[in-house]
């Protein structure tokens, strides 16, 4: 068996599974359910000062008719006494001493609201402290929350102030509502934080209810934007992270990834891409807890398969393989291939090519089956019909180098090779 | 042994001719399998219907919340695709033909998300069709079964006026008389008439026969065209002794008196004996032994490989514990002061394929006998020849002959049974469209 335990500076914890700073993390009764559920830590919801929620306080886009494809929160920091949320900090840091306990904070906008925060969470015993700069919504109103985020500037003085007094280590969560977390993530790494963490939600608005035309989630006939997050905004949280991973000055510092983790895959691919480890809540509001039983089993299968004794060993390692696209192979070239006997003619590769793409799909009638297969001197490898395919390797894309030697798109231009062949 | 009726208590009537193919419990269950569908191009499904459905798109538009337009995709193809998804054979059909077949998987219940779309179009009377201002001219249909109404409300939409002439009290034909009870309800089958009706222009004129209180010439004197919709009616004989006694019905009548009585006044014997294995064969020993028969058996001279009925339709009779007896073909039935008392059936075997392509049935010359009190004949319809040769059609055996519908006399159309000798309902719906589409060339064109 692999070894999947985890050290994120130094916060051990049985595995590399923690609970987002979320609903599932705003209550002992819940954290504790977690712990004995397997989960290896938990992001204590935000505190601060005192707020006031409303109801409805999620929406979700359903998709094909699978629940939850994104999910929506318009739910602000925690809304509970500061102090029973320290005093049940404490309780369950005594029943679960080998579970990592961050807390996540975001103090009003002066450094003596940040201090004093600070010490109170410290005489808690947590782990670790996550600064809340990517809140999206109410909080942002308020100056803080994602408009933070948004400014390095202001993150950088934010960071600085809790540097001087945080004694345990600090992680800074990044907003995605910005069009690149590098200006925000340089700024606070200068700043001394510890790690960062990675994505808060979307800012987003989940649909208009078509017989009220009122957008959800609903409030008394209104709507506000909320934060998306949950699978759909896992492909944006990875290019997010990467980014991070690649930049000379964020990479020095470990990662937490967030944003969509469902399943031990999405794990391992967030930390492929330069994640130490991850962070999950909508699955988790989705079923329960339980999940994290097969994110453990299955992550540990496939290090055992692979061959990785530690999390150490994959970490990052897929870093390297996201390049400039001045950087990729122009003479690669491959071309899809339909395996007839694993084909049930359904025609959608046919109609995606037809119709979207380069007509490099032959149509020959049947009744009622028609017979489909490309055309490779049309094919120009682009993957549509296999991505549209129902039968798992009906389709293949089959190497075919223009030449053996890799070329770039600039010794392309410089040779003067030809354009356009297709 | 005798031919009662009234056997069962009215809860075991009821249970007995329960829908055999419920409705979807709820929306979510209906979406459940919708979303499964693929959304194939140029669909197999599709492409195996004969009206040619566009069933892809009527199941996104369920998934769409949009069951109007759904209803309306269905309709649009086929105005009885409301009794057609609870009539039509789908196993040799659509859902035979669906790719997930390909996959070892259960193909997409297309009938039973037909039902959910045009049931729910029918019951909120949803007027999904406009007609186009009116041209004047005026059709004359007889027979108000699937063909007609076909060609009756594809011809009304075109602005014509279309007057029906049908010889039962009830429109609807063999949908309405002669398909299994658990299959359709008579209210059903009202309710699917009234519907295609409500687009209007399309008037019914009951218990008009031809060849009784109308005539084709008269018809083409007051109507710019005739569309013959009449049908096949005539069982097959046996030719073999004993047949006219009593005891011995024909399938056709038998199912006739179940959809036109109630269950407790439909007669049967104890010991029943079904000759033939098609769709109506099937329709009749599982209704006999709905009503109350202790012991149907039904007899073919061919072996399973040759049967007419689909695989589906012969399990409904398995499981209804009727026994079938393969290579047996009625030589003689046997009875007293009358009435049957014993059918002889002789063992056949396979021969040379004959015209029809499948492996004619050869007698051995060793028979066997049953004992029963009632022979239901299911071997067959035949057309209404001597109808059709008395008013100078032009036939084949009874089935008219046509080019593109239209029968060698001027403006008069047919299509249906009457010309394809006794196919499925949504056969019949096709060549209604067929012979509208005739029509409104001849009269609009000409």
């Amino acid at each position: 068996m692999a070894d999947i335990r985890s050290n994120f500076l130094g916060i051990k914890s049985p595995n590399p599974f923690w609970l987002a700073s979320a609903p599932p993390t705003d209550k002992k009764i819940n954290v504790l359910r977690a712990f004995e559920a397997g989960w290896g830590g938990v992001v204590w919801k935000t505190l601060g000062s005192q707020v006031k929620n409303v109801s409805s306080r999620y929406s979700a886009v359903n998709y094909g008719g699978h629940k939850i494809m994104g999910f929506n929160n318009i739910e602000l920091i925690s809304d509970r006494p500061l102090e029973i949320n320290l005093k049940e900090i404490v309780e369950c840091l005594k029943l679960f001493p080998d579970r990592a306990m961050i807390v996540s904070l975001m103090a009003d906008n002066d450094k003596n609201s940040w201090h004093e925060l600070i010490k109170k969470v410290e005489d808690t015993g947590a782990h670790g402290l996550e600064l809340n700069f990517g809140c999206p919504h109410g909080m942002t109103e308020r100056g803080m929350g994602a408009s933070v985020g948004q400014d390095p500037e202001i993150a950088k003085m934010v960071v600085e102030w809790v540097m001087e007094k945080a004694t345990i280590p600090v992680i800074t969560k990044l907003t995605p509502n910005v069009h690149s977390v590098i200006p925000t993530g340089e700024a606070v790494v200068e700043a001394g934080t510890n790690a960062l963490s990675l994505i808060n939600t979307i800012q987003s608005v989940t649909g208009v209810d078509l017989d009220t035309l009122v957008p959800n989630p609903y409030v008394a006939g209104k709507s506000v934007f909320g934060g998306y997050c949950g699978p759909a905004v896992k492909p944006i949280a990875l290019k997010f992270l990467t980014t991070l991973a690649q930049n000379e000055a964020t990479k020095k510092i470990p990662i937490s990834g967030i944003g969509g983790v469902s399943t031990w895959k999405d794990a391992v691919e967030f930390m492929l891409l330069g994640a130490s480890n991850v962070q999950v809540c909508t699955a988790a509001m989705k079923h329960g807890f339980r999940i994290v039983e097969d994110m453990i089993e299955g992550m540990n299968n496939w290090m055992d398969e692979k061959g990785f004794k530690t999390l150490n060993d994959f970490i990052g390692k897929s870093v390297d393989n996201i390049v400039h696209w001045e950087d990729l192979d122009i003479n690669y070239h491959h071309i899809a291939k339909i395996n007839q006997d694993k084909c049930i003619h359904c025609g959608l590769c046919y109609i995606a090519c037809e119709d979207t793409s380069h007509q490099a799909i032959d149509l020959a009638q049947g009744k009622p089956y028609n017979t489909y297969s490309i055309k490779d001197e049309e094919c120009v490898g682009c993957n549509l019909c296999q991505l549209v395919c129902p039968v798992d390797s009906c389709i293949t894309m089959e190497e075919h180098r223009v030449a053996p030697e890799y070329i770039n798109w600039v010794e392309y231009q410089k040779r003067g090779l030809p354009l356009n062949d297709h | 042994m005798s031919i009662i009726n009234n056997r069962l208590s009215k809860e075991q009537y009821e249970k007995n001719f329960e829908d055999i193919h419920p409705a979807f419990e709820n929306k979510d269950a209906a979406l459940v399998e919708a979303n499964r569908c693929l959304f194939c191009y140029d669909a197999p499904c599709m492409k195996s219907c004969p009206t040619s459905i566009d069933v892809p798109k009527f199941i996104k538009q369920i998934t769409t919340d949009n069951i109007k337009g759904s209803a309306h995709t269905i309709f649009t193809s086929n105005i009885m695709g409301a009794g057609c998804s609870k009539v039509c054979p789908v196993e040799k059909l659509c859902e035979g033909a669906c790719v997930y077949n390909l996959m070892h998987d259960e193909p997409i219940p297309i009938a039973k998300l037909q039902r959910y779309s045009t049931e729910m179009a029918m019951e909120k009377k949803w007027q999904l069709f406009s007609r186009k201002q009116n041209t004047g001219k005026k059709v004359a249909i007889i027979g108000a079964g699937p063909a007609g109404l076909s060609c009756a409300h594809v011809l009304s939409r075109e602005g014509i006026d279309v007057t029906i002439y049908e010889k039962e009290k009830l429109g609807g034909g063999l949908m309405t008389y002669g398909i299994a009870a658990y299959k359709v309800t008579p209210q059903f089958c009202k309710d699917e008439v009234d519907y295609i009706l409500s687009i209007g222009g399309i008037e019914i004129k009951y218990e008009q026969e031809l060849g009784k209180n109308i005539s084709i010439d008269e018809l083409q004197k007051n109507y710019d065209a005739v569309y013959l919709a009449i049908g096949v009616g005539l069982a097959r004989q046996l030719d073999i002794p004993g047949e006219n006694m009593e005891g011995v019905i024909d399938a056709i009548s038998f199912i006739y008196d179940i959809r036109n009585s109630g269950f407790n006044k439909v007669s049967v014997g104890d010991k029943v004996a079904v000759i033939g294995m098609g769709m109506t064969a099937i329709d009749a020993a599982t209704q006999a032994k709905r009503l109350g028969a202790s012991e149907v058996t039904m007899l073919y001279r061919r072996t399973k490989e040759e049967m007419p009925c689909t695989q589906v339709e012969l399990d409904i009779a398995m499981l209804d514990a009727c026994k079938i007896i393969w290579l047996a073909a009625p030589k003689e039935v046997i009875g007293e002061n009358g009435k049957v008392t014993h059918l002889v059936a002789e063992k056949m075997k396979l021969g040379e394929p004959d015209a029809s392509g499948r492996c004619a049935p050869v007698a051995t010359g060793e028979t066997f006998t049953l004992a029963v009190d009632m022979v239901i004949k299911a071997a067959g319809q035949t057309p209404y020849q001597s109808l059709v040769t008395t008013n100078n059609l032009e036939n084949q055996n009874g089935k008219l002959k046509v080019n593109h519908s239209l029968t060698n006399l001027k403006g008069v159309f047919a299509g249906g049974d009457c010309v394809n000798g006794g196919r499925e309902v949504v056969d019949a719906v096709q060549a209604g469209k067929d012979g509208a589409k005739a029509i409104l060339d001849f009269i609009l064109n000409v």
